[in-house]
């Protein structure tokens, strides 16, 4: 049979199209162009170069060997400097960046350390209503070397109710040596010489007048002059849980 | 078209086609160079790695650093439904029942970090177990993915090409353990990457660097003395999900049997 003439140029154009396509695929063209090899490489490249944000312990410790030692003698020696102070390579690779936060509320101490019944068994939760609600954490335990829990040496020792009461207050980082003066022979002889209590309305008025300072006493000012009378403060109001606290 | 100009275009045709091949060997011998150009600064050789972490569940004490750590690493979306890791608190209940909640989703709002956490009479045992991409060798993300995105490395780390990912969900079904999100900045899949970017510059991944007690050990099962082996010496090992024959890198000590 003879095809016409046509289906014959149209075959030829036909055969050509396909020899250069298939020249292309397999000769022209290099392998690698058709694998996802160089594109995962690329990928891996790309994933490599990503910025670094946590700098790691090493880094920390190069410029602050003192702060190391400090912690790695304590029991927060396994937690790395970023753990609490946050990702700190931009302050590592020049100083003058802003300098990581220092966290000083209790809630971060919380974080880790408030009671979990799935916490571990043996790890070291307080309850934070009963911890000391109102102290900061930092104010006992120092947080680069914290202290496991030790007799209380101080007044609490001794006067262990009042010093829970008073942690509970809004006098909670008042001292007690800030209203009563104790005599050295009061820690050999209690009864021999008695701490004093405050015989003048000036201690309370340290705090508790309208040109006080401390902003958290600001919301129980009172007026000396009119405010009492005769009376010493103490005769009314409970200074180790005064009104207000809870 | 006539004949001469057939051929007319023919003589252009084949000099521009030699161009084009000289272009292309060109080109595959720049891609060539960064491949192994880029794989290998400061020497880094992934041939001889074999990466792994360990989760020992008996020191995790849930307090979601590591989570914290990975956004601020890796640029995760805030959101707390982004996650490359997140930590579960079981709870197994005198009935038997298991319950998992994913505490990393929902943070204590801060006028209850003064409460501990309220204690439940019925609960036998409860734990926490972070969780974060097993890095499979034999990954069933990379299988499923249609336009080869999703690769493993040669020190055994599963990636996302995202310049080449379509953000078409497929590995996100496929992976058993829901270690894959889809990123909504980039619309394509993310996933832990081991810190891909700190691991092969000798630094921990965010996550094993920030842990206060140490339940993350990250390591590499090729090396000789490496802490990862060690890890897997001296613990009962259990893996995530085994009969899936997965064979996750991420390693679990002291694992419950209620851990799915």
């Amino acid at each position: 049979m003879k095809l016409p003439e046509q289906v014959t140029r149209l075959g030829v154009v036909i055969a050509v199209i396909a020899a250069i396509v298939l020249l292309l695929r397999f000769v022209i063209l290099p392998e690698s162009f058709f694998s996802a090899k160089p594109h995962q490489a690329a990928a891996v490249v790309r994933e490599m170069a990503k910025p670094i944000h946590h700098a790691g312990v090493a880094a920390c410790r190069e410029c602050h060997e003192e702060q190391y030692q400090e912690k790695y003698g304590g029991a927060h020696r396994d937690i790395a400097c970023e753990n609490c102070h946050g990702p700190a390579a931009a302050h590592a690779a020049d100083e003058n960046a802003p300098k990581p936060p220092k966290p000083r509320e209790r809630e971060f101490c919380l974080n880790c350390h408030a009671f979990d019944s799935s916490r571990p068994n043996g790890f070291p939760q307080v309850d934070p209503q009963q911890h000391n609600p109102r102290k900061k954490c930092l104010t006992c335990h120092e947080a680069h070397d914290p202290v496991p829990p030790k007799v209380p040496r101080d007044c609490a020792g001794c006067h262990g109710r009042i010093a829970r009461t008073k942690a509970l207050s809004t006098h909670a980082l008042i001292e007690c040596t800030a209203c009563h003066t104790v005599d050295e022979r009061h820690f050999t002889d209690p009864r021999g010489a008695l701490p004093t209590k405050p015989e003048s309305r000036e201690i309370c008025g340290r705090c508790h007048t309208a040109d006080a300072t401390d902003p958290q006493a600001s919301e129980s000012v009172v007026d000396m002059a009119t405010h009492g009378g005769i009376y010493v403060c103490w005769e009314c109001h409970y200074a180790h849980l005064p009104e207000g606290s809870k | 078209m006539n004949k001469r100009d057939f051929l007319k275009d023919a003589i252009l045709f084949f000099p521009a086609a030699a161009t084009l091949q000289a272009l292309a060997s060109d080109a595959s011998a720049t891609a060539d160079a960064t491949a192994t150009a880029g794989a290998t600064p400061n020497d880094y050789d992934a041939t001889r790695h074999w990466y792994g972490m360990g989760v020992d569940i008996n020191k995790c004490i849930g307090c979601n650093r590591c989570v914290e750590a990975c956004k601020a690493e890796n640029d995760v979306p805030e959101e707390p439904f982004f996650f490359r890791t997140w930590i579960e608190r079981y709870r197994i209940h005198e009935n038997g029942e298991t319950t998992v909640e994913c505490i990393s989703s929902k943070p204590r709002p801060p006028e209850q970090t003064e409460q501990a956490e309220p204690v439940d009479p019925t609960v036998v045992r409860t734990f926490f177990v972070p969780k974060l991409c097993n890095q499979c060798a034999h990954p069933p993300c990379v299988q499923v993915c249609p336009v080869g995105a999703t690769f493993q490395t040669e020190d055994g780390v599963v990636l996302v090409n995202s310049q080449t990912c379509i953000g078409c969900r497929y590995c996100i079904q496929a992976c058993p353990y829901g270690a894959r999100y889809l990123n909504p900045r980039t619309r394509t899949a993310d996933k832990c990457t081991f810190c891909y970017h700190r691991i092969t510059e000798g630094l921990l991944p965010a996550c094993v660097e920030v842990c206060p007690t140490e339940a993350r050990i990250f390591g590499d099962l090729k090396g000789q003395a490496d802490r990862l082996v060690r890890f897997h010496r001296l613990n009962k090992i259990n893996v995530l999900k085994e009969d899936l024959n997965t064979e996750p890198k991420v390693l679990y000590a002291n694992m419950d049997g209620e851990v799915r």
